[in-house]
């Protein structure tokens, strides 16, 4: 990694990136596509940032609510780094950088409470709607997490309860209501990278492999932050932080125009 | 015979509507979709590339990898939980025998060829369609094959032998006969052959004519993939 | 009973018939099967006379022995080093094929690391090991630069006859640039004179089959120079 590192960090001292971007540009296009697993998923959306692509699945199914929250629904984020999709990846159980995303993702949808989960209580105690999303990336050409994020979001609004038979106690996947998931704020992910001392968004793989340090930032609507994730074997000073904050507020907003 | 008239419509030796595209993962060295009914699958082929751990190196050939899995939320009712199960490494295996009798991977010393197998959505005939989608992964990757591979399951319903089955078709009747079979289309050989369910030996053969020439039609959508890619380029 | 069953110029794939009878001769990827010229890979036919020659439209990079290959140190042990370069195996160098005297028992990560990018040559190709060699003027770690991955099949038109199209490009843009046969460009100069030549390769990658097209690089490199 050390040469093509080294090149792009001679690049960045010309605030210059080896695809011809500026260092808080996004790759073109964006785009989402929703239900494209609609037959089977409760909820599915595809994401492309650039070439990397990312598809994301909701399945609803009813059981018992954890016992300190009766009357809570269950949410479930999980994510497999599928060997499909990049030659270093494996077959095998999920490595660390999967369980990483998985939860990643899951911080910014649990800490903004963009499900009212008590909404998903059928019967207190006994009976919930547990919430699972699976996220798959399928061409990794960087920059999973924010993808995976957009994804799983995009899955979400496109989900729809399918029918249940309160006294059979019986969920027929065959038959999808008109009823969304009860979803009320957005948080919408931005990875921020450092190296040296330059800031980027949106990193190609090469640029993800040459990163010090990384901050994955978790946005509200109203400008506010839910979820962090620091990650990198090198540090950052609370200055960088700061910096890197204000870039994912900004480039929140675009990713949000895209929902 | 009960069964003629199939739920969607379609006439006993019709097949769903197919899609089919290759490139579709640009960091593979070769990929493919493709979809019949709802049913889509994608694959990415890798290779041939060096085999780590080295002592699993075979000096005198290469080999093939196959892994099928089918996503969490692309079964056709509860969640399927992420993992290979039994189900899935018994496909990976009868994908690998399918696509081995097209390879000569003894050009391939120490290397191996892994072949990554998905499933977004599903509708029955799964191993099919990830047959269908990694033979073309496979020439995508311009690895050298003695013929494609093509493959659909055959049902017989009430003693109806009827192509391409749905999830609806197989849920019918208790006992219905299904049968994916795969063939190399130029010579009509077959390399996947199995049966769930009773049928009579004669109904088998019915099966495997209409599967053989089912299989002719689909063989003609992944060429057609195959070359869609190209033909603008070559002019 | 000779048959051609394609045509010059077609695009077929692996197990289609391209010709029946004794008549015909197979080259490239085609191949003769009894009575049968078959293809054997995704490919492109080329009909002159009686001979049917098929050329791979995909495929990794095949060694040849001789060949300059630009690659990545992916592993080493205690007197080898593994490199990348894009094909079935991984290319082995040994101290011995080093440009420089090495002691045995020396830490090999002193001279060539993981993910050092060096230029080689591919001294021996046998069944599933490549040897390559640094023992040539020219052969080297090299520098920081940008590295583009092209098709293999399209190297000889990027260096062009004698090595017109390269030179040509690293004229105009002031650059250093190596090709190797394995797909793998280097190319190192400003960041703008970099970006451009990378560039003019696309052009080619794209166009590969056109005639004219030192020429239109040319104009290209021309007009972005602000020329």
């Amino acid at each position: 990694m050390s040469m093509i590192k080294d090149h792009i960090v001679s690049l960045l001292a010309k605030d210059m990136r080896e695809d011809g971007r500026k260092l808080t540009e996004y790759r073109k296009p964006i785009t989402i596509e929703y239900g494209i697993s609609a037959k089977s998923a409760e909820g599915s959306a595809r994401v492309f940032i650039g070439d990397t692509e990312v598809v994301a699945g909701v399945k609803l199914e009813v059981g018992k609510p954890f016992p300190d929250t009766p009357d809570d629904g269950v949410l479930m984020v999980n994510a497999e780094l599928l060997p499909l999709s990049n030659p270093e990846f494996e077959s095998g159980p999920p490595s660390i950088g999967s369980i990483e995303l998985a939860r990643v993702v899951d911080r910014g949808i649990r800490e903004s409470h963009m499900i009212d989960t008590e909404k998903l209580c059928i019967k207190k105690g006994e009976k919930v709607w547990i919430a699972c999303i699976d996220i798959y990336p399928i061409n990794d050409a960087g920059n999973l997490f924010d993808a995976a994020a957009l994804a799983a979001l995009a899955a979400l609004k496109d989900a729809r309860f399918p029918e249940y038979d309160e006294k059979e106690g019986k969920v027929d996947y065959s038959k999808k209501t008109k009823t969304k998931l009860p979803l009320a704020k957005e948080a919408v992910e931005i990875t921020v990278i450092k190296i040296k001392d330059k800031f980027l968004v949106d990193p190609t793989t090469e640029e993800w492999e040459a990163l010090d340090a990384r901050l994955t930032v978790a946005v509200l609507e109203d400008g506010k932050l839910c979820a962090l994730q620091k990650g990198g074997d090198g540090s950052l000073k609370p200055d960088d932080i700061e910096k890197m904050v204000d870039i994912a507020l900004e480039k929140s907003k675009e990713l949000r125009k895209l929902l | 015979m009960a069964y003629k008239k199939r739920f969607d419509g379609r006439k006993i030796e019709e097949l769903r509507p197919m899609e089919a595209k290759t490139g579709v993962i640009k960091r593979a060295d070769g990929s493919a979709m493709f979809k019949i009914g709802k049913t889509v699958a994608i694959a990415a082929v890798y290779g041939p590339r060096e085999l780590h751990p080295k002592f699993l190196q075979n000096p005198e050939t290469g080999i093939l990898r196959c892994n099928y899995n089918m996503m969490a939320f692309s079964g056709s009712g509860e969640r399927v939980r992420p993992g290979p199960s039994r189900r899935s490494k018994e496909i990976s295996m009868v994908t690998e025998k399918a696509l081995r009798s097209v390879l000569d991977l003894r050009k391939f010393p120490n290397a191996v060829i892994d072949v990554y197998i998905e499933l977004i959505q599903t509708d029955s005939g799964t191993r099919c369609a990830g047959i269908c989608a990694a033979a073309m992964a496979l020439a995508d990757a311009g690895i050298p094959m003695k013929d494609l591979v093509s493959a659909v399951a055959v049902g017989v319903i009430d003693g109806s032998v009827c192509v391409d089955v749905t999830k609806e078709e197989e849920d019918y009747e208790s006992g219905m006969g299904d049968i994916p079979i795969a063939i190399l289309p130029r010579t009509g050989e077959v390399t996947l052959l199995q049966l769930d369910g009773e049928i009579t030996p004669d109904e088998l053969k019915k099966a495997v004519e209409l599967g053989v020439k089912s299989c002719k039609q689909i063989y003609e959508i992944q060429k057609k993939a195959l070359k869609e890619r190209f033909t603008r380029e070559s002019k | 009973m000779s048959e051609l069953i394609v045509k010059d110029k077609d695009i077929v794939v692996p197990g289609e018939i391209l010709a029946v009878g004794m008549d015909f001769l197979p080259a490239g990827g085609a191949y003769r099967e009894g009575e049968q010229i078959v293809a054997s890979q995704l490919g492109l036919v080329n009909i002159s006379n009686r001979l049917i020659k098929l050329i791979p439209l995909t495929g990794k990079y095949l060694p040849k022995k001789g060949d300059t290959v630009i690659g990545k140190v992916v592993t080493m042990t205690f007197s080898n080093w593994f490199i990348d370069i894009g094909c079935q195996n991984e290319g082995v160098m040994s101290l011995r094929d080093t440009s420089e005297f090495i002691d045995k028992g020396a830490d090999l990560s002193q001279f060539y690391n993981f993910g050092d990018v060096v230029v080689a040559k591919i001294s021996k190709v046998t069944r599933g090991a490549i040897d390559l060699t640094m023992r040539e003027p020219g052969l080297r770690k090299l520098t920081p630069g940008k590295l583009v991955k092209v098709t293999p099949s399209k190297v000889p038109r990027i260096i062009g006859k004698e090595g017109s199209m390269i030179t040509m490009i690293k004229d105009k843009t002031g650059c250093k640039i190596i090709v190797g046969q394995n797909g793998v460009i280097w190319i190192q100069g400003t960041p703008e004179a970099e970006m451009l030549a990378y560039q003019a390769i696309n052009l080619i990658q794209e166009k590969a089959h056109m005639e004219g097209l030192t020429d239109e690089v040319s104009k290209f490199l021309e007009k972005a120079k602000g020329g």
